[in-house]
C-alpha cells in the first residue's frame, strides 16, 4: 500500500516539475522582427462540442502553407492550439501562442473564445484576424489590431434573405406564406433578430404567419414541426445547426410536412456532409443562401488541387466555407507580411489596414478584401447553395453557378 | 529552510507581475480565480457538508447583474457587488429554506441545485436586458491605465485583484473553521440528527454556511465579468461550470484550508502540463489531451481518496491531521 | 385554442418520446435504487451504446433490433467488470469522490470516442425509419412506437427478474440492507456487478433504440446525464416503473408547456417540475417512502 503511493506521488511531482519546466521555457519574450518566416496562430475548437467545425476550418490552416507559397511566394509557418470548445482554455492558448513567437493570432469561430482572444491580442498588440464568428459586437468595440473577413449575423442575414428573391425570380415561383424556425443560441438568436429586423425593408413577397424558436439542446422537435405544418406555410424559412436541422427534416418526414422549399438565410447544417449522409434523398432541394467560397477562384484552384492530394475522399463542397474564410484569413496574414517586409508588429498591423486583396484571388466569395475603420471587410457575398444529387451545388448567382435552382420542391404538395 | 519557504512565497506572489511573462501570468489568475471559487465552495460541503453541483448559479447572478449594471447603466462593479452579494443571499436562502423545511439532503439536495442552475439559465436565455443567448459584450477600453473605479486596466491589475480575493477568502476561511460556527459546522457535517440532539439550531447554520458560500461565489462572479468581459448563459450557467468550480476543492481535499488552493494549481498545472507534453511529443490528436486529463484525474482519485493535501500534509507534518 | 387533433398528435408523441427517455433512464434508476450510486457517466455509456450500435449495424449491414442482443449482452459485461474493477472500491466512499471517479470516467470515455471517431455526427440508416402511421386524425411515427414498445418490453423484462428470480431477490436483499444480506452469505460484490451491468444493459438497449431516432456525436453525453437524472428524481430513485412513467411526464410537460410557451423555453418546466417534486415528494412519484 505504501509502495503504491509512493510511486504514484513520485510520478506525480516528476509530472508538476516536468510542466513548470515546460512552462517556464522562454521567458522574457521573443524576438519577433527579423523573421523569414511568417507564424500564425490558430485557434480553433478542434475537441469538445464544437470539433466538428473546428476540425473543418483547420484543414483550411493545414493546406494554407502549400497554397500561399504558389500564391504569393511567402513561407507561412502554423503554429495550432486547440480551444478544446472552452473560453478560458481559448485565453490561455492566445497567451501561449504570442509567448511561442506568434507574429499574428487566426480564429476561433465561437464568438465568445472570439472575444477573448482579441483582448488579449489587443492586449499584446499582436494583430487578430478573425477566420469565422457571427457577433456584431467584437468589431465595436474600437480594437485596433482586431480585424474580421467573415461577414457580422446581420449583414448575412441581409445578403440572404435579398437572395430569396433571386431565388423566386429565376424559378418563376412566389410563396405567400412563411414560417420561421430558429434555433435560440448565441447565433441564432442574432440571425432572428436580424430576419425580423429586415422583412420589412427588403419587401419580400412573404408574410411570416408564425415564428417558432426552439431549444438547441432539444433532442426532438416533434411539437416544434407540428406547430410548424399546423400554419400551412408555403415557405419554410430556418435558422439551424446540423444535429437539429437533420432532427427536423426528419420529423417534417414522419409528419408529412411538405412546403414549397426549405430555406435558410445563412446558418450551418442543410449543406453539410452529414445532413446529406443522415437523410440521404430527404436531404434533397434543401436551400441555403450563405457565405460561400469562389469556386472560380484562384485560391480555390490551388486548395482544390491540394485537397485531392492530401484528402482524395474529402469532397471540398462540404468544406468550403470553412476552408475558404481560414484560408483566407491567413492569406491577408500573409499578404501583409509580404509588403510590410517584417513581421513587427506594428507593420503588421499597418500592413493589414491597407489590405486590398482582388476578389478573383480569394477563396471566399465576396469583393475585395479590405477593412474598414473598424477593421471589418464588407462586401463578402452569399450564393444561393441546393442539396442536387446528394452534393450543395451553387445555384445563384448566375456567374459562378454550377446548377439550376429548383424551386418549389418537386415534393411540394398543396395543404 | 523551512521557515524562509513561507515568505519567499509570498514574496514571489506579490512580485509576479514582474517576474513572469504574459502567458504566465494569465494561468497564475486562472489558478488564483478557480481556488478562489473553490473555496467559496468549499464552505459550503467542505465545512457545512452540502453537496452543492449547480454553485455555477451564483457565478452567473453575480457576473450579470454587476455586468449587466455596468453596461446598461454604467455602474462600476463596487456597486454591482453588492447587489450581486444582496441576489446571491437571496436566491441561496431561499434555496437552503426550501431544501431544508422538506427535509432533503444529499444527492436529492446536489439534484436540487442543478435543477436550479439549469432553470436560470435557459431563464437567461429569454431574458432581453442579460442579451440572450446572444450574450452580453462589455465595453473593454483602456488597457493601460489603471481604473480602479471600473476594474479596467493591465492584466496586472487582475492578477491582484485575484490574488486579493483569494488570500481574502483564505483569511475568512481560517477565521469561520476556527470559530463557534466552525465546529457547528462539524457536528452537523459528521452526525447531524447527534447535533439536533445537543441543542444546536441545524438549519440556521446550514443557512448560514450556504449564504456565505453563494455571496462569495457571486463576488468571484463579479470578477468574472470585468474580467472576460463576455457572458454567455450557456457557458456561465452550465452544469460544466459548476463541475470546474468543484473540482479543485474535491482533487485538493475538502473541508481543508489549503485543500482548494492546492487543487486548483494541480488542475491547472495538470491541464497546461498535458497540452505541453502531447506537443512536445508531437501527438497532435484533438481529444488526446483530455484522455490524458482524465486518467491522471481518475489515477489522483483512486489514490488519494482525501485528496492531495490531506496526504501531503500527513507526508510533511507526520503526526498531525 | 389550438386544434384538438394537433394537441392529440403533440401529447402522443409526448408519451412514446417519453417512453424512450424513460428506457434511458432505467439503468440510472437500478444502479442507485440497489447501489445507492450516482452514475455520472451515465450519458457516456448511453453515447458509446449507440456508437457500437451504428458500427454494428454499419459493418454486418444489420437492423438495430438484431444488433440490439449482441450489443446489450456486450455492455452488460462492460457494467459488470467496470463496477467489480473500478468502482467497488467506491461504494462506501462520499458520494463527492464517486462523483470524481464517474467525472473522469466520463471525460475519458468522450474523449476517447472523439479520438476514434472523430466529431462527425453518426446515425443509423433503415427503411422504415421514417415512416408513419395514420389513424384517423392522428399521425404517428412508426420508430417512435417500436422504441415505446421495446421500452415496455425491458421494463417488464426487469421487472420480472427482481421480483421473480432468486438472483433478483437477492439483489434486493442486499439493496435494503447490505449488512443482513452478507450475513446470510450473499456474495455482495458479485450481486452489485450483476446490477451495474443490467444497468449497463438498459443503456445499450436505449441506446439502440435512441440511435435510430437521433445522431450521435462524442459530446452528446452530458445531456443525457441531466435528462436521465431529471426523469429519475421525478419518477423516483430505484423505482423501475417510475423510470418510464418519469419519463413519459417529462416527454408530455415539455410538449405542451411548448405549446402554452415558447418551445425553447420548454425545457424550463422539466427543471420546475424536478424542483417540485423534490420539494415536495423527494422520493419521487413512485418511489419508496423513506
Amino acid at each position: 500500500m505504501t509502495i503504491d503511493r509512493r510511486v504514484s506521488r513520485r510520478a506525480f511531482n516528476t509530472l508538476l516539475a516536468g510542466a513548470s519546466v515546460g512552462l517556464s521555457s522562454a521567458p522574457f519574450g521573443v524576438v519577433r522582427a527579423e523573421a523569414k518566416k511568417l507564424k500564425v496562430g490558430v485557434l480553433l475548437p478542434r475537441s469538445g462540442t464544437q470539433a466538428l467545425i473546428g476540425q473543418s476550418c483547420f484543414k483550411g490552416a493545414e493546406l494554407a502553407p502549400s497554397v500561399i507559397k504558389q500564391l504569393l511566394g511567402v513561407d507561412v509557418e502554423i503554429l495550432s492550439a486547440d480551444t478544446e470548445s472552452n473560453v478560458d482554455v481559448a485565453r490561455n492558448r492566445a497567451e501561449r501562442l504570442i509567448q511561442d513567437g506568434a507574429h499574428v493570432l487566426v480564429g476561433a469561430f465561437d464568438s465568445g473564445h472570439t472575444s477573448a482572444v482579441a483582448q488579449v491580442a489587443e492586449q499584446r498588440g499582436i494583430p487578430h484576424i478573425i477566420n469565422i464568428a457571427g457577433a456584431p459586437q467584437i468589431t465595436e468595440q474600437g480594437y485596433k489590431f482586431v480585424f474580421r473577413n467573415f461577414p457580422p449575423a446581420p449583414e448575412l442575414v441581409k445578403n440572404g434573405l435579398s437572395l430569396l428573391n433571386d431565388i423566386f425570380t429565376a424559378a418563376h415561383t412566389t410563396p405567400k406564406s412563411a414560417v420561421f424556425m430558429h434555433v435560440n443560441d448565441t447565433f441564432g438568436q442574432s440571425m432572428a433578430k436580424g430576419v425580423l429586423g429586415n422583412l420589412p425593408a427588403l419587401k419580400l413577397p412573404f408574410t411570416i404567419t408564425e415564428t417558432i424558436s426552439y431549444d438547441p439542446a432539444a433532442k426532438e422537435l416533434s411539437l416544434e414541426v407540428a406547430k410548424a405544418k399546423a400554419a400551412r406555410p408555403e415557405l419554410l424559412l430556418v435558422v439551424c445547426r446540423l444535429n437539429d436541422a437533420i432532427v427536423l427534416r426528419r420529423e417534417m418526414v414522419k409528419q408529412r410536412f411538405a412546403p414549397m422549399g426549405i430555406v435558410s438565410p445563412g446558418s450551418p447544417g442543410l449543406y453539410e456532409e452529414q445532413f446529406s449522409r443522415a437523410l440521404g434523398k430527404h436531404a434533397e432541394y434543401a436551400i441555403c443562401n450563405t457565405a460561400w467560397y469562389n469556386p472560380k477562384s484562384q485560391a480555390t484552384q490551388l486548395v482544390s488541387a491540394a485537397l485531392k492530394k492530401s484528402e482524395p475522399q474529402t469532397e471540398l463542397a462540404f468544406h468550403g466555407t470553412n476552408v475558404g474564410y481560414t484560408l483566407d484569413a491567413i492569406l491577408v496574414a500573409a499578404d501583409a507580411f509580404k509588403r510590410a517586409g517584417s513581421a513587427e508588429p506594428k507593420l503588421l498591423v499597418e500592413a493589414i489596414r491597407k489590405t486590398n486583396i482582388a476578389s478573383n484571388v480569394r477563396m471566399s466569395l465576396g469583393g475585395a478584401i479590405a477593412f474598414n475603420a473598424k477593421g471589418q471587410v464588407e462586401g463578402n457575398r452569399s450564393a444561393v447553395i441546393q442539396n442536387l444529387r446528394g452534393k450543395p451545388m451553387v445555384t445563384l448567382p448566375a456567374d459562378i453557378a454550377g446548377a439550376t435552382v429548383v424551386f418549389p420542391s418537386p415534393e411540394y404538395k398543396k395543404s | 529552510m523551512k521557515p524562509l519557504l513561507a515568505p519567499l512565497a509570498a514574496l514571489v506572489l506579490l512580485l509576479l507581475p514582474l517576474l513572469a511573462n504574459s502567458y504566465l501570468l494569465s494561468i497564475a489568475i486562472a489558478v488564483l480565480y478557480l481556488a478562489y471559487l473553490g473555496q467559496a465552495w468549499n464552505v459550503m460541503m467542505g465545512f457545512a457538508g452540502q453537496l452543492s453541483l449547480g454553485h455555477a448559479l451564483y457565478v452567473g447572478l453575480g457576473a450579470y447583474l454587476a455586468g449587466g449594471l455596468f453596461f446598461h447603466h454604467g455602474l462600476g462593479p463596487w456597486l454591482g457587488v453588492w447587489i450581486a452579494i444582496a441576489a446571491a443571499l437571496v436566491v441561496s436562502v431561499a434555496l437552503g429554506l426550501l431544501a431544508f423545511r422538506f427535509g432533503i439532503s444529499g444527492v436529492y439536495f446536489a439534484l436540487l441545485t442543478i435543477a436550479t442552475a439549469e432553470f436560470t439559465r435557459v431563464g437567461f436565455d429569454h431574458l432581453d436586458w442579460t442579451g440572450g443567448p446572444g450574450g452580453m459584450f462589455l465595453k473593454v477600453e483602456n488597457r493601460e491605465h489603471v481604473d480602479l473605479l471600473n476594474l479596467r486596466g493591465p492584466p496586472s491589475l487582475y492578477y491582484y485583484t485575484a490574488l486579493t480575493l483569494c488570500v481574502g477568502a483564505a483569511v475568512l476561511s481560517r477565521r469561520l473553521l476556527r470559530s463557534r460556527a466552525g465546529y457547528y459546522w462539524q457536528a452537523i457535517r459528521e452526525d447531524e440528527p447527534a447535533a439536533q440532539s445537543l441543542g444546536i439550531n441545524t438549519m440556521r447554520w446550514k443557512l448560514l454556511a450556504i449564504a456565505i458560500s453563494a455571496a462569495l461565489t457571486a463576488v468571484g462572479g463579479v470578477f468574472h465579468a470585468f474580467y472576460f468581459n463576455s457572458l454567455f448563459p450557456e457557458q456561465i450557467f452550465s452544469a460544466g461550470h459548476s463541475l470546474e468550480i468543484l473540482l479543485a476543492p474535491v482533487v485538493g481535499g475538502i473541508g481543508t484550508l489549503a485543500g482548494p488552493l492546492v487543487g486548483a494549481l494541480v488542475l491547472t498545472l495538470l491541464g497546461e502540463g498535458s497540452t505541453e507534453l502531447l506537443s512536445q511529443l508531437g501527438w497532435e490528436a484533438p481529444g488526446l489531451k483530455q484522455v490524458l486529463y482524465g486518467l491522471l484525474l481518475l489515477a489522483t482519485v483512486w489514490h488519494l481518496p482525501r485528496g492531495i493535501w490531506p496526504t501531503l500534509r500527513s507526508r510533511l507534518r507526520p503526526g498531525e491531521g | 385554442m389550438p386544434a384538438p387533433d394537433f394537441v392529440l398528435n403533440v401529447v402522443l408523441s409526448g408519451i412514446l418520446t417519453g417512453m424512450v427517455y424513460g428506457l434511458m433512464a432505467l439503468g440510472l434508476s437500478v444502479i442507485f435504487g440497489v447501489m445507492r450510486v450516482v452514475n455520472f457517466a451515465h450519458g457516456e455509456l448511453t453515447t458509446l451504446a449507440m456508437y457500437a450500435t451504428a458500427v454494428a449495424c454499419e459493418a454486418f449491414h444489420a437492423d438495430p433490433f438484431v444488433t440490439l442482443v449482441p450489443v446489450t449482452l456486450g455492455f452488460f459485461g462492460l457494467g459488470y467488470l467496470l463496477q467489480r474493477l473500478v468502482i467497488n472500491r467506491f461504494i462506501s466512499r462520499p458520494e463527492h469522490t464517486q462523483l470524481l471517479l464517474l467525472v473522469a470516467i466520463a471525460i475519458v470515455l468522450a474523449n476517447v470516442l472523439l479520438l476514434v471517431f472523430g466529431p462527425d455526427a453518426r446515425s443509423v440508416q433503415t427503411d422504415y425509419q421514417l415512416d408513419s402511421i395514420e389513424l384517423g386524425p392522428l399521425l404517428v411515427d412508426s420508430t417512435r412506437v417500436y422504441a415505446a414498445g421495446t421500452a415496455l418490453v425491458a421494463t417488464l423484462l426487469l421487472f420480472a427478474f427482481f421480483r421473480g428470480t432468486m438472483m433478483g431477490t437477492a439483489i434486493r436483499a442486499c439493496a435494503d440492507n447490505q449488512r443482513g444480506a452478507r450475513v446470510i452469505g450473499l456474495h455482495i460484490e458479485h450481486l452489485f456487478a450483476v446490477t451495474f451491468g443490467l444497468g449497463t444493459a438498459c443503456v445499450a438497449v436505449a441506446g439502440s433504440m435512441l440511435v435510430l431516432l437521433f445522431e450521435v456525436t462524442p459530446a452528446s453525453g452530458p445531456a443525457y446525464t441531466l435528462l436521465g437524472f431529471v426523469i429519475v428524481v421525478v419518477g423516483g430513485l430505484g423505482s423501475m416503473t417510475g423510470a418510464l412513467l418519469g419519463g413519459v411526464l417529462i416527454g408530455v410537460s415539455e410538449s405542451v408547456a411548448g405549446m402554452l410557451v415558447t418551445p425553447s423555453a420548454k425545457s424550463m418546466i422539466s427543471f420546475a417540475l424536478l424542483i417540485l417534486v423534490l420539494t415536495f415528494r423527494p422520493s419521487g412519484l413512485l418511489g419508496a417512502r423513506r
